[in-house]
Order: structure tokens, then sequence, then C-alpha cells
């Protein structure tokens, strides 16, 4: 199911050249802010899960998950090169799976290793505030990584989709239709930080099973459908 | 063989005339290029000329972008309202998640395709210059831009008008808020290009200008929130020059009589105004200087 070679260009074509730039920009902002708010205010508990929750697992997991979800294989299929892919004699599904593994690797490494470091900055992991948002940041990445992976083989809008979705849908309507948050991944993801505190300061709106579930179920079908996709893959004209 | 052909070479060839005639006709020069190139990339950010599939997202962003004004203004006019319920200049700063996803999406279709398929060198065998292309497409950037951010604020004066309310006052905040839009459009196109112009591949260019909108306006609102939460109100003022949207929010604070978006308040004066608008020109004409630096030496 894991194919080496494909995984290498993954990672050449996400990470080569100025690309990671934009990677590292996130990340830096947010180890940044978080030494501001430690300069500014000292250590706190519940501002750590304010800037964790609002920063971090709010926008900086999603546009990653964006970035790496659809670098993955958005480009290649932009450009017409993924054809040099599937002429060699590799699975489809073999194709997406290792696209997945290198898409969740550079999102887990760029959304929560930093989490961790900032929780650190910021209450030195009071509360297990920092363990908490980094457990639902790598569970944050699966999904997201399959789900964008899935918007790549769909659209070639797939970028400004899934910006949209992580933007729009996630942080306006999830705050003003409460039934939106029960369809949104970062709730779902909250749904195990929450259950890692114990306490008041992380809290979700998604019962923990529901949430396993849905990840799992989201997960899944994505990736599945992401694969039956690119087996009757047509190749777009340029516009 | 070859010395029997050689000489008898003089006698069998012949350069027959078809009937090819050199061009005559007017040539348009320099400024027409120019002229066409920017309608051609202005027409292009609305999808006009392109597919039909292209045009689906600028245009339901354009709608996205007015129908908040026509829904203010059908309120204003059956309550019959003396003054209308937001703020010229307050609309882009409100809708400003809409105005990025549009220059995340068009920027790099303006400039990333021409990278990527090399057809730089071809606009540069016509008479245009470096410096028409980029001022073709900044201008054309920055026209879009206005289009989009400019068509509400004409929606909701128009509606003000029809819901009788004063023809002068009116008009004067409908003015301030066309200099701010215009400003606006200046100072994301330029960042939109230039982002959109450092990498030819479309899908890292829409990440990229959306990363630096979205991450700075974000950035800056948070530690907008601590400092005033920890109550370094001097401090927040001077934050607001770290992402596009507040300088915009600043400036028009300044010199606009905008309400601010800053927290409590703590909008620039005059003073620190100036610094705001200084540092939005700066960076017009930084964002011009790149795209010229960047474009010495291009797909060849």
């Amino acid at each position: 199911m894991y194919n080496p070679t494909v995984a290498r260009l993954t990672y050449r074509a996400l990470l080569g050249r100025r690309r990671a730039l934009i990677l590292f920009l996130l990340p830096g902002m947010l180890l940044l802010i978080s030494a501001a708010v430690r300069g500014f205010n000292g250590a706190d508990d519940q501002v750590a899960a304010d800037v964790l929750g609002g920063f971090a697992l709010a926008t900086m997991v999603p546009l990653i998950g964006v970035i790496a979800g659809t670098g993955a294989i958005g480009p290649e299929i932009d450009d017409g090169s993924i054809v040099y892919l599937l002429s060699k004699p590799v699975k489809r599904p073999t194709i997406i799976f290792t696209k997945l593994i290198v898409a969740i690797a550079v999102t887990m490494v760029f959304s929560a290793v930093p989490t961790l470091i900032a929780g650190f900055i910021l209450n030195g992991n009071g509360q297990q505030v920092a363990v908490a948002y980094t457990v639902a940041a790598l569970v944050a990445s699966i999904t997201y990584s399959a789900l964008f992976l899935l918007l790549g083989t769909v659209s070639r809008h797939a970028v400004v989709i899934g910006l949209v979705y992580a933007l729009v849908w996630e942080a306006l309507f999830g705050s003003l239709i409460a039934g939106a948050k029960t369809l949104s991944v970062q709730q779902w993801a909250l749904a195990l930080a929450e259950k890692v505190t114990g306490d008041g300061l992380v809290t979700s709106e998604v019962a923990l099973p529901t949430a396993s579930i849905l990840l799992i179920a989201v997960t899944v079908a994505a990736t599945w459908f992401a694969g039956h996709k690119l087996r009757t893959l047509k190749l777009a004209g340029e516009e | 063989m070859s010395t029997d052909t050689s000489k008898a070479a003089p006698d069998t060839t012949r350069i027959h005339n078809i009937g090819y005639r050199s061009y005559d006709g007017p040539r348009l020069g320099r400024a027409y290029a120019r002229r066409s190139l920017f309608s051609q990339s202005l027409r292009g950010a609305y999808g006009l000329g392109r597919s039909a599939k292209s045009k689906v997202l600028p245009m339901l962003l354009f709608a996205v972008m007015c129908v908040p004004a026509l829904i203010i203004v059908a309120v204003a006019v059956v309550t019959k309202q003396s003054k209308l319920s937001i703020e010229y200049t307050q609309y882009a700063l409100f809708l400003q998640v809409v105005i990025s996803i549009y220059l995340a999406s068009q920027a790099p279709q303006s400039v990333s395709r021409d990278l990527r398929f090399r057809t730089v060198p071809l606009y540069f065998s016509r008479p245009i210059e470096r410096v028409d292309y980029v001022l073709a497409k900044f201008g054309a950037m920055a026209s879009a831009l206005f289009v989009l951010t400019a068509s509400p604020l004409l929606i909701l004066w128009i509606g003000s008008m029809l819901a009788k309310m004063d023809f002068v006052e009116q008009s004067k905040m409908f003015g301030q808020g066309l200099v701010s839009v215009a400003l606006l459009s200046l100072l994301f196109g330029g960042i939109g290009l230039v982002m959109a112009a450092l990498t030819p591949r479309r899908g890292f260019g829409v990440a990229a200008v959306i990363a630096v909108f979205t991450i700075s306006y974000g950035a800056v609102s948070t530690l907008m929130g601590i400092a005033y939460a920890t109550e370094n109100e001097g401090a927040i003022q001077w934050l607001g020059l770290f992402s596009p949207m507040t300088l915009i929010d600043g400036v028009q604070t300044a010199f606009l009589g905008a309400p601010t978006g800053f927290p409590d308040g703590g909008g620039p004066g005059a003073g620190v105004g100036v610094v705001y608008l200084l540092v939005v020109l700066a960076l017009v004409a930084g964002s011009y200087g790149i795209l010229m630096r960047r474009y010495r030496k291009v797909g060849l």
C-alpha cells in the first residue's frame, strides 16, 4: 500500500524550494505570538487555552492541512504531470494512500509540533493544555489531510474550496449556527482534547464517541473516494 | 554524381515570387499593447473571455460582496431609516474574508500561468517594456478589486438616495468610502501580485496570498486583544501597522472619519495616521518595485 518512490516525489513537491517557506510562516507566527503573550501577560492557563484553541487549532491546523493536503496532488493534476505517475504499474489507491501518509506527516510536523512548543512557552503545559491541543492537532491533521487530498482530486479550485471550508465554515458558521459545529473537524478533535484535560478549560460541542466515529468515517471515506476518483480521472485542458 | 548536380544547379534553381507582402497597415504601438494587456487582465479577473467554469468563482464572490449591501438598502428603504445601518468605510472591513479569497483566487490566474507556460517572453516580443507589463497587471488587479469593493458602496449610496437621506452628507461619506477602498485595492492588489508572481504554481500562489492576509490579520488582532487586556493601550495603535487590513483601518480612522475596528476605539490619531499612510504608500511602491525586479529576468 505504501510506495517509497511516490512518497519521495511528494515530499520533494511539498517541501522543495520556496514552498516550505509558507509552511514555516504559520508555526513561526504561532511561536512569536506565544512568546509575546507570555512576555506581556505571564503564564495563564485560560489565555494559553484561548491562544492554542483560537489560533493554533482553529486557523493554523486547517491552513497547513489545506496546503499539505491539496499540495500533495493538486499541482500535479493541474499541470498534467500526474499522467507520468498514473502510467506506471502502481495501483491508484496506493498512490492516494502514499500521498495521504506524506500529507499527514507534513501536517503533523508543521502543526502539532509547534502547538506543543507553543503550549510549553505559554504556560509550561499547566493542566495538560499543551498536550491536549497537541493531541487535537494530531488527530485533526489526519482528517484534514484526507479531506483536502480528496478535494485536490475532485476540483481544480481545491485550495480555494478548502480555504472557504476552513475559514468560513469552521470559523464563521461554527460560531453562528450551533448545528454547523457538529459537522466540523475542529470540534471532533476538540472532543479528544477535552478528554485529555478533563476539566472546563477545553470544551467541545460533540461527544467523544460520536467524534471518534465521525473522524474515522470521514478519513476512510475521503481516502477511498479519492482513490476511486483517481481511477477515473479525466485530465482537463487548461482554461 | 555530386559534382554533376552542383554543375547543373545554376540552370535549375529558381526563386519564385509566391506573393508574400510586407505589412504596411497601421502599427498600433506600445500604448495600445499596454491597454490591451490591461483590459484583457481586468476582464480575466472576472472570468470574462475565459471558460464558463472560471466565471463561477469571481462572479459568486462578487454577488456575495453585493448581497449584504442590497439587504441593508432594502431594510433602510422599507423601514424609512434616517441613516444606513453600516458606514461606507466599514463595509470592506466586514467582508474582508471575501476580498482576500477573491484576491487569492484571481491574482495567481493573472500572473502565475504566464510564468508556468513561459508566455512572458512572448509578451516582450511585442513593443512593450517590462514597466508596461507590470503596470498593466498591477493596474488591472487593483481595478478589479476596486470594482469588487466599490460596487456595494455604490449600491448603498443609491439606496440612501432612494430612502431620501441627506444628499450632501451621504455623498461625502460615499466619497470617503471610495478613497478608502481605492487605497485598499492598490495595497491588496500589490501584495497579492507579489505573492503570486513568486511561484509559477497556481495552487501555491493561492495558498501564499491567503496565508499572508489571514495570518497577519489574525496575529495582529490577537496581539491587539492581548495588549488591550493587559492595559498596554499605547501598543495597540502601533500593532496595526503589521497587517494590510488594519493598515487601511488605521488610515481611514485617522483621515476619513471612519469608526475604528481596533479594540476599545483605540485607533490612531492624525499624527500616527500619517505613519500609517506612509507605510501604505511605501508598501504599494515596494510591491511595484519587487514586481519590476521579478520580471527583470524571467522564463528564459
